[in-house]
């Protein structure tokens, strides 16, 4: 594939607002998860909640957009002048010229578990005020951000579980290379509700504890919250050694269970190979791999395969979740992130919350921080249903 | 670049359409459209404990899969495949939003596993043993155009052969007031980069401001208005009357898809 400029990023999750305080918890090595205190939930569980959503405001024309995950997506939109640099490239390159590509796996359905609680006790009708399409709807995130960044372009929101916000990059970059668009916003968006936080504890996949992925002990998932964007573009004619690239998406199917990963990692294994090839690159060419690493038992041990299968066991990874939780359809593009900080700032971030590493795990995963320069990151989303996508970002210089 | 492919074979399945030969011969006028409620086929490629796991949604888009793959004589398994749904299974989720009201808040697994948008596509992977590339996308009212767009772009830009489903099933009470969807609809396209033997027509979308074409027949403008998955219509007319001619779609806030369609033989 040709590569791609990400022109800018931004991020927000309980590890902070915005890149700076992102950074510093991964340096830090601090975790924002703590003990479920989430709506009205009583389940004894972690979960990775972004504060001042709640008190968060949509802009007075959108109103009707408003809940949760559209809060969300404002508060991480306002961050590191984002909003500001799209639209600075939107005066450059045309309105009609920006697409909007946006995963989520929860949208807005918050709105609808609260306003089941509603129901005209006459007649079982949900609340005049409900707006289904502008909250409920998957498509809603992306239509808020179309309107709030005034595009005009292509939009769509990608809806493949946890591997959603990944993906997006994967069709953003084919319909750039189309020529049917200059530039992308891409990203992911997905909060806390009813549906996941019991639905995931239905399916037993929820630790008590904060999730330790890789641990001896590990044994399931924090659910987290998070807003990323990046903005694309083809890459012009001069680039700075900072800037980021996007240099190759892979994307596989497992074939094997809606909600349990194929336990040798076979998919997880072809996106990143998927991904290798797309990027023109040898495996020895990837300096560190930012894991899925849910902390589930299956998964862990499934990824660890895949990854040693193409890499061997030497190549360090972690997992991210340990600190801002499994943030489910915002995975993806929260860790495409944060994989563009690890190049910017030559960090590989130990894997928060885990002590003693599973000895039957062969991946050389980091429990410290390293420092060094990084040329490229391969970073890796899967879902339910068998969705996989590997994404390699890179250095300019 | 041209964001074009060859449609190397059709499923439909809707409202009183049960096939695709049958719903060619409705658009194209030689036989007249009777309304009458969706029927929807046993999912046939899965087994007996899936298909009872399997909601209205899933049955529907492995209708449509199952009957453009076969038409088009192409192994399931080589294509890579694009979902597009304006909604996910509006059974499923009514019952876990009611669940969640109760007082011990417990959803089945299986319910759960469903929920997720991209449940057609897992179990048509998992059916077909199909290991490529799967996206499933959502634009509300808009979402046939935008699966079309990702699908065509894909065959193009990657020379990928590749499976277009585009599907929507009813919401039950109460959400069916806010999100009133008659019924169920399904189609499927088969996407080929390069003209094979059994091709049915080049297509070539491009985007455009303005109207889309309505469909002279009023019972199936009102069906082509009221289910997203069957903005499509417009372009199946055009396939099945077999002419050159282009179809302008129904996209996003007044912006449309424009269709050029040239048949094949």
């Amino acid at each position: 594939m040709k590569p791609l400029l990400v022109k800018e990023f931004t991020a927000t999750s309980c590890i902070g607002r915005g890149l700076e305080q992102t950074l510093d918890s991964l340096i830090g090595r601090r975790s924002g998860l703590q003990a479920c205190e989430f709506e009205t939930v009583r389940l004894d569980t972690h979960i990775g909640e972004v504060s001042g959503i709640d008190s968060q405001r949509i802009p007075a024309d959108l109103k009707r957009f408003d809940c949760r995950n559209n809060r969300l997506a404002e508060l991480a939109l306002t961050q590191d002048g984002f909003l500001e640099s799209v639209e600075e490239w939107a005066g450059r390159c045309g309105r009609k010229r920006i697409g909007v590509f946006i995963g989520t796996s929860t949208s807005g359905i918050l709105e609808t578990e609260l306003a089941y609680r509603e129901l005209d006790p006459l007649t079982g009708a949900l609340p005049a005020s409900f707006d289904y399409a502008a909250t409920h709807n998957s498509f809603s995130v992306a239509d808020y951000l179309r309107r709030r960044l005034d595009l005009e372009g292509p939009a769509m929101t990608v809806s493949c579980a946890c591997a959603s916000s990944a993906k997006v990059f994967g069709s953003a970059r084919r319909m750039i290379e189309a020529g049917l668009i200059d530039a992308a916003v891409v990203g992911g968006v997905d909060s806390l509700c009813l549906t996941t936080l019991y639905g995931f504890h239905s399916l037993q996949l929820c630790s008590n504890a904060p999730c330790r992925p890789f641990d001896v002990a590990r044994d399931g998932i924090s659910i987290g919250e998070a807003a990323a964007f990046a903005l694309l573009t083809r890459i012009p004619g001069t680039l700075n050694g900072d800037d980021v690239l996007l240099l190759g998406v892979g994307e596989s199917s497992d074939a094997y269970h809606m909600s349990a990963p194929h336990p040798e990692g076979d998919g997880a294994r072809r996106a990143m190979l998927a991904a290798l090839s797309a990027a023109n690159l040898r495996p020895d060419a990837i300096d560190y791999i930012n894991l899925h690493g849910t902390g589930t038992p299956s998964n862990d041990r499934a990824e660890s395969q895949a990854v040693t299968s193409v890499f061997g066991t030497t190549t360090p990874c972690s997992s991210t979740k340990g600190a801002t939780g499994h943030t489910l359809g915002a995975a993806g593009a929260l860790e495409a992130v944060i994989s563009a900080l690890a190049l910017r700032n030559g960090l590989m971030p130990g894997g928060a919350q885990t002590a003693q590493l599973d000895p039957t795990l062969t991946a050389r995963y980091l429990l410290a921080n390293c420092h060094g320069r990084i040329a490229r990151v391969l970073s890796n989303s899967f879902g339910f249903g068998g969705a996989n996508c590997s994404l390699i970002l890179g250095r300019a210089g | 670049m041209k964001i074009a492919g060859y449609v190397g074979g059709i499923g439909v399945l809707g409202p009183g359409l049960n096939n695709w030969p049958d719903a060619a011969a409705v658009l194209s006028g030689r036989r007249a459209y009777e309304p009458a409620a969706t029927v929807l086929p046993a999912p046939a490629l899965l087994p007996p404990t899936e298909r009872r796991r399997t909601g209205r949604v899933v049955k529907t888009a492995l209708a449509v899969a199952l009957e453009a793959t076969s038409r088009a004589g192409i192994e399931p398994a080589q294509l890579a495949s694009v979902f597009a749904s304006s909604g996910g299974d509006g059974h499923n989720c009514h019952e876990i939003c009611r669940a969640l009201t109760l007082e011990a808040r417990e959803i089945s697994p299986t319910r759960f596993a469903n929920s997720v948008h991209n449940a057609a596509a897992g179990y048509w992977s998992i059916a077909t043993d199909s290991k490529r590339s799967s996206t499933v996308l959502c634009a509300f009212d808009a979402s046939f155009c935008a699966g079309l767009l990702d699908a065509l772009i894909q065959v193009a830009v990657d020379e990928e052969s590749l499976l277009l489903i585009a599907y929507d099933t009813e919401y039950p009470d109460p959400m069916r007031a806010k999100r009133p969807i008659p019924d169920a609809f399904g189609a499927a396209f088969v996407l080929t980069p390069h003209r094979e033997a059994g091709s049915l027509a080049r297509i070539e979308a491009s985007l455009g401001f303005g109207p889309c074409d309505p469909l002279p027949d009023a019972q199936l403008e009102s069906l082509r208005a009221s289910i997203p998955a069957a903005r499509c219509l417009p372009l199946l007319r055009q396939l099945a009357v077999h002419k050159e001619g282009r179809t302008v779609l129904e996209y996003l806030d007044g912006s449309n898809t424009i269709v050029e369609v040239e048949p094949c033989n």
